[in-house]
């Protein structure tokens, strides 16, 4: 498919990608494309230009502080997560990047990118909200850290405005995490998902039954407390080809307690 | 033309199985586009174009992706290995054989395709599990085979 005329720049600092971002209402960062290019193919979005923020080596790598803090530049690549030793602090991370899609989109998608699309069939929303992950925003006023409950804002909508770059994403400690997820085949965009989180309080959060994933905190692991705990958020999740709405509050009952049991047998 | 400056059109030099090319291209334009049209390497097939069906896969500075979902822009500077760059002439690799001696193709849409990713994953791992291959594969869609016999050849190929 032939994409509509569009700019297009290779930025060689973050400085400079933000300058440029700045300059054009109409432009729009291009992380690993994996989302965006099909997005542009079939006319859903066209942006003026694209600021192309591969090769930007400040927004690469992953971090382990000294408290267990992992901290992910936010063009950092799901295989680089899932090679990353520094990422096995927290397992489940890399773990549910190997779920999503396939060696070539693993290759080129990126952590920043997944997140930024916040489409609520991708992974790491969930994931990310249950984790308690902050998201360190850059914009013309410096930086700010914006906590999950408020980075999700709606359907391919977050935090991030015009202007300014998601630049590094910072997940606490911990390993006693899930995930469960019924996906349109195997590794493939997820119908419902459930991640939980069980480092402290019991956190599970929900993809696609809401715009944004949905943080329950049921008071204990417990399966009947788990799903007690989501049937009484009566959410309305949309109905589609792949499920009825019915069915996805079944699922995410179900999804919520595998996830939260398999965080519980993790924790240490 | 500056990098950091935009621009619809910039002059790009990419190096494609060996050999050097420098062209002006559209930013608009994709990666597997740019093989076909510009540089007239056809082996490299466009399925979906949407990202799923794996078969315009090239190993771009030794990763595998789908250059339908890559700018040909994006390629500047960058070492390409597409399917006419495996065999040496007429020597075909031991995958590539493989994939004949296993029936592994039958109308060979999606093999060029099949061939770039399981070369990717033999150099990584020349010793793939089952479970490996199948994984590696994940990304290749075939409307033939049933995967079966594509499967046979790749594990033939890595023993």
């Amino acid at each position: 498919m032939l994409l509509r005329e569009v700019g297009y720049a290779r930025p060689g600092s973050l400085a400079e990608a933000l300058e440029l971002l700045r300059a054009d209402d109409g432009a729009r960062a291009l992380a690993g494309g994996q989302t965006l290019i099909n997005v542009m193919k079939a006319r859903a979005g066209s942006p003026d230009a694209l600021i192309d923020l591969n090769g930007l080596e400040e927004l690469k790598g992953i971090e382990l502080g000294s408290d267990g803090t992992l901290e992910l530049g936010a063009m950092t690549t799901y295989t680089e997560i899932i090679e990353s030793s520094e990422a096995r602090a927290r397992p489940i991370l890399g773990e549910v990047c190997a779920q999503i899609a396939d060696v070539q989109v693993r290759n080129r998608g990126t952590i920043g990118g997944n997140v930024c699309t916040s489409d609520p069939t991708n992974h790491l929303p969930p994931l990310l909200a249950a984790l308690g992950a902050t998201f360190v925003i850059q914009g013309a006023d410096g930086e700010r850290a914006v906590p999950a409950d408020e980075f999700f804002l709606g359907v391919y909508l977050t935090a991030v405005g015009l202007g300014e770059l998601l630049t590094k994403i910072r997940i606490p400690a911990g390993r006693g995490d899930g995930f469960a997820a019924v996906t349109l085949g195997v590794d493939g965009t997820c119908i419902v998902s459930a991640a939980a989180s069980a480092n402290g309080d019991l956190r599970v959060a929900l993809g696609c039954v809401d715009a944004v994933p949905v943080v329950v905190t049921p008071a204990s692991g417990d399966e009947d407390v788990v799903r007690a705990a989501v049937r009484e958020r009566s959410f309305e999740p949309p109905s589609d080809v792949h499920a009825s709405a019915e069915y996805r509050r079944h699922l995410a009952e179900v999804l919520a307690a595998r996830a939260a049991k398999q965080a519980f047998e993790r924790r240490s | 033309m500056e990098a950091g400056t935009v621009s619809s059109e910039r002059t790009i030099s990419v190096t494609v199985n060996g050999t050097t090319y420098e062209r002006e291209v559209q930013a608009r334009k994709l990666l597997i586009h740019f093989l076909r049209d510009d540089l007239d390497l056809t082996g490299s097939h466009i399925g979906c174009d949407t990202g799923n069906c794996g078969a315009c896969s090239v190993i771009v500075d030794g990763t595998l992706v789908k250059s339908c979902m890559m700018l040909a822009v994006q390629a500047d500077g960058a070492t390409i290995e597409t399917v006419e760059g495996l065999a040496d002439g007429d020597e075909l690799t031991k995958l590539q054989q493989a994939f004949s001696a296993n029936h592994a193709l039958q109308c060979g849409y999606c093999t060029p395709g099949m061939l770039m990713s399981a070369t990717a994953l033999l150099r990584a791992n020349p010793s793939p599990s089952d479970e490996e291959i199948k994984r590696a594969l994940q990304g290749n869609i075939c409307r033939c085979t049933g995967y079966w016999n594509i499967f046979e050849a790749v594990k033939a190929a890595a023993e």
